[in-house]
């Protein structure tokens, strides 16, 4: 049922579809040839299985938190561990995937648009391992945030470009890859980080992210005898949540519940959460919930996670909500910063702050189900990139 | 005939390509956009577009996204875009908005086909939606009699130009070269293929967008196209004035200029 969607248009329901500059449609229907082609190619998907097994590190392994789970109400706490994979996130597996696919279409230059850096840091390392041309679009305000990953991203070869119009962050980073695109569409391919933008990207990136959900539900059911009552996921843009929701979807007893950032509060305003505090929408190149005022501007976005704070959601998530098979709630950055600590202290893992608000999301789930319930959480990043904005924030609020 | 198809008429009667000017509302602020609509009128030009400022105009380069951000930062809003239509009818020449999707979707999309019509718009033009989105808008335009103006691009193939040229009323946009707005030092080698290509599809009139600004583009572009649309030069023109009084005659002048360049010789 909902697993086969989009539609042949891209929509999910009300949302998806392509919102484009008519400069872009006929590179957007190249890219869903080229992309149906390789998927029906045995020769595609092997390449692509051969790279995680001996590149990214795949299978990800589970790990039971049996300590962290004291916290959780008691309740099995199974974490899909992202964090292990090269370059420290769940971003890896599509930037191969659409790597691949750039090489296939005989494309010889990639694009991205990064916020926290690491979508970015995937991107050029990808583009260094298949020779690959590649170019970074920053807002210049996360350049000065990240200044680590720009420097990784530069070892890496690629060029990072500074994004200076409107409010400098990631929305803006998007938009100026899409003007690059525009004019550079001949050679270049715009490697998109998530499940958001025109079709057929959200279908694209959620399938080279499904791995994490296969592998998941199969490890769990072997460690278990059981599918997880619950799988718990963060959603900024939402890739890492679709990566492991969409395996589970006809699963309909399995609760899949995505946490967004709430920042100060989803009712102070300042926050990130468009599916709890947004309004339906097009942006960036399809329909769904986004951060808008009453006349359809955008609104900046708050989240102490930087690969959270963007005002869109991708539009599978929209309809997931829509139709009552996924749940979305709001975290704040205290719960995902206490969530933090807490995963660092009982299992000697430093989350990315992104999946501390997965972790949270946890801690609230677990409590709700009890003892008996089994959580699976996707641990979607590890936090080395966040050690100074987490050391600050403790050291603000007179913690650690 | 519609003000629109009349503005076209009126232009290849007179042996000449239609000027179309575009300024953003409440640009640099409410008030003074309608001064320099009314000298964008009075220098020439036939039809203005209004463009509706948003926050993330992606089909734009940074001279308009700076001139957007301008307008947003001195508050301007769906009812100045609304008001300063009907100073471009007033001023007598043929009123359009050009509008990034959300912002006419979050309005309300029959709404603000009725209420452009009721302003004296005639016509919108929509940079990032396409006929196969476009549905609701469709019967909404359709209702109201609003001209619904969808682009075409060099990159476009046989198959769509017939989409888009099949969905469109009033008038073809040809986006002249794959990019986003802004002045060029020289018109894009692919319009002219372009327009040739559009023609074979369609008998609507076709005017050609993006880096063209200077009067001698204008001149070239009207060897072949039926509309010469300029918007980048006239913010620039803005932009780069000391004054509002400097700002005022700079688009006034520059509206002459390019009212010259369209004649055909």
């Amino acid at each position: 049922m909902t697993a086969t969607l989009p539609d042949a248009r891209g929509h999910f329901g009300q949302f998806g579809g392509r919102f484009v500059p008519e400069a872009l449609m006929a590179a957007l229907e190249q890219l869903e040839r080229e992309y149906e082609a390789a998927k029906a190619d045995p020769a595609f998907s092997a390449e692509l299985t051969h790279l995680h097994a001996t590149y990214s590190g795949r299978p990800s392994i589970l790990t039971d938190a049996k300590r962290f789970a004291e916290h959780c109400g008691g309740a099995r706490i199974l974490l899909k561990r992202e964090d292990l994979n090269h370059t420290g996130s769940h971003k890896i597996n599509n930037v191969l995937g659409q790597a691949l696919l750039t090489k296939r279409m005989g494309k010889t230059r990639v694009i991205a648009e990064t916020g926290a850096g690491q979508h970015g840091v995937a991107s050029a390392t990808a583009a260094a391992l298949l020779g690959l041309e590649c170019v970074v679009y920053m807002g210049e305000e996360d350049t000065k945030r990240q200044a680590l990953n720009v420097a990784r991203m530069r070892m890496l070869g690629a060029t990072v470009v500074p994004v200076t119009s409107g409010s400098k962050t990631l929305k803006d980073a998007v938009n100026e890859a899409m003007r690059d695109w525009v004019a550079n569409v001949d050679n270049t391919h715009y490697l998109l980080g998530t499940v958001a933008g025109p079709h057929p990207f959200p279908m694209m990136v959620r399938d080279f992210h499904r791995v994490i959900g296969l592998e998941a539900r199969e490890q769990t059911l072997s460690l278990t005898g059981r599918l997880p009552d619950a799988v718990v996921a963060c959603i900024g843009g939402g890739s890492n949540a679709i990566g492991i929701f969409h395996p589970f979807l006809d699963d309909t007893d399995v609760r899949l519940i995505g946490f967004e950032a709430g920042g100060d509060g989803v009712e102070t305003g300042r926050h990130a959460a468009c599916i709890g505090g947004g309004l339906t929408g097009v942006f960036q190149g399809s329909r769904s919930y986004l951060m808008q005022d009453a006349e359809g501007q955008t609104i900046e976005s708050h989240s102490i996670s930087a690969g959270l704070d963007y005002p869109g959601v991708g539009p599978e998530h929209a309809y997931l909500n829509e139709i009552g098979r996924a749940e979305y709630r709001a975290i704040t950055d205290k719960e995902a910063m206490d969530a933090f600590l807490v995963l660092c202290r009982t299992e000697g893992i430093i989350p990315a702050i992104e999946s501390a608000h997965a972790l949270a999301g946890a801690i609230k789930i677990g409590k709700e189900l009890g003892p008996e319930a089994v959580l699976l959480v996707n641990l979607s990043g590890r936090g080395d990139k966040d050690v100074a904005t987490a050391a600050a924030y403790f050291e603000e609020v007179g913690m650690a | 005939m519609s003000l629109l198809h009349a503005a076209f008429e009126r232009a290849a009667a007179e042996n000449r390509a239609a000027l179309i000017a575009y300024i953003p509302a409440g640009f640099p602020t409410v008030e003074k956009c309608y001064d320099l609509v009314r000298a964008i009128v009075d220098g020439g030009a036939d039809i203005v577009e209004i463009g509706w400022p948003y926050s993330d105009p992606l089909m734009d380069g940074p001279i308009i996204q700076q001139a957007a951000e301008m307008a947003l930062h001195n508050g301007a809003h769906a009812t100045d875009v609304l008001n300063t239509v009907s100073v471009v009818g007033d001023a007598g020449a043929v009123p359009l908005v050009m509008s990034y999707w959300n912002l006419i979707e979050r309005y309300g999309v029959e709404a603000f086909a009725h209420d452009l019509k009721a302003a004296g718009g005639v016509g919108v033009i929509t940079p990032d939606l396409t006929p196969e989105e476009a549905g609701p808008w469709m019967a909404a335009t359709d209702s109201d009699e609003i001209d619904r103006i969808f682009l075409v691009a060099p990159s476009s193939t046989d198959q769509r130009l017939n989409i888009v040229t099949d969905a469109t009323t009033g008038f073809v946009y040809a986006a002249s070269l794959m990019g986003v707005t802004g002045t060029r030092a020289s018109v894009s080698s692919h319009a002219a293929e372009l327009v040739a290509r559009t023609r074979e599809v369609t008998s609507l009139p076709i005017a050609v967008g993006l880096g063209v600004s200077t009067p001698a583009q204008a001149a070239e572009v009207a060897q072949y196209a039926d509309g010469v649309i300029v918007g980048s030069a006239y913010v620039k023109a803005v932009l780069d004035a000391d004054s509002h009084e400097e700002a005022v005659i700079a688009v006034r002048s520059l509206s002459a200029a390019l009212a010259q360049g369209v004649r055909r010789s």
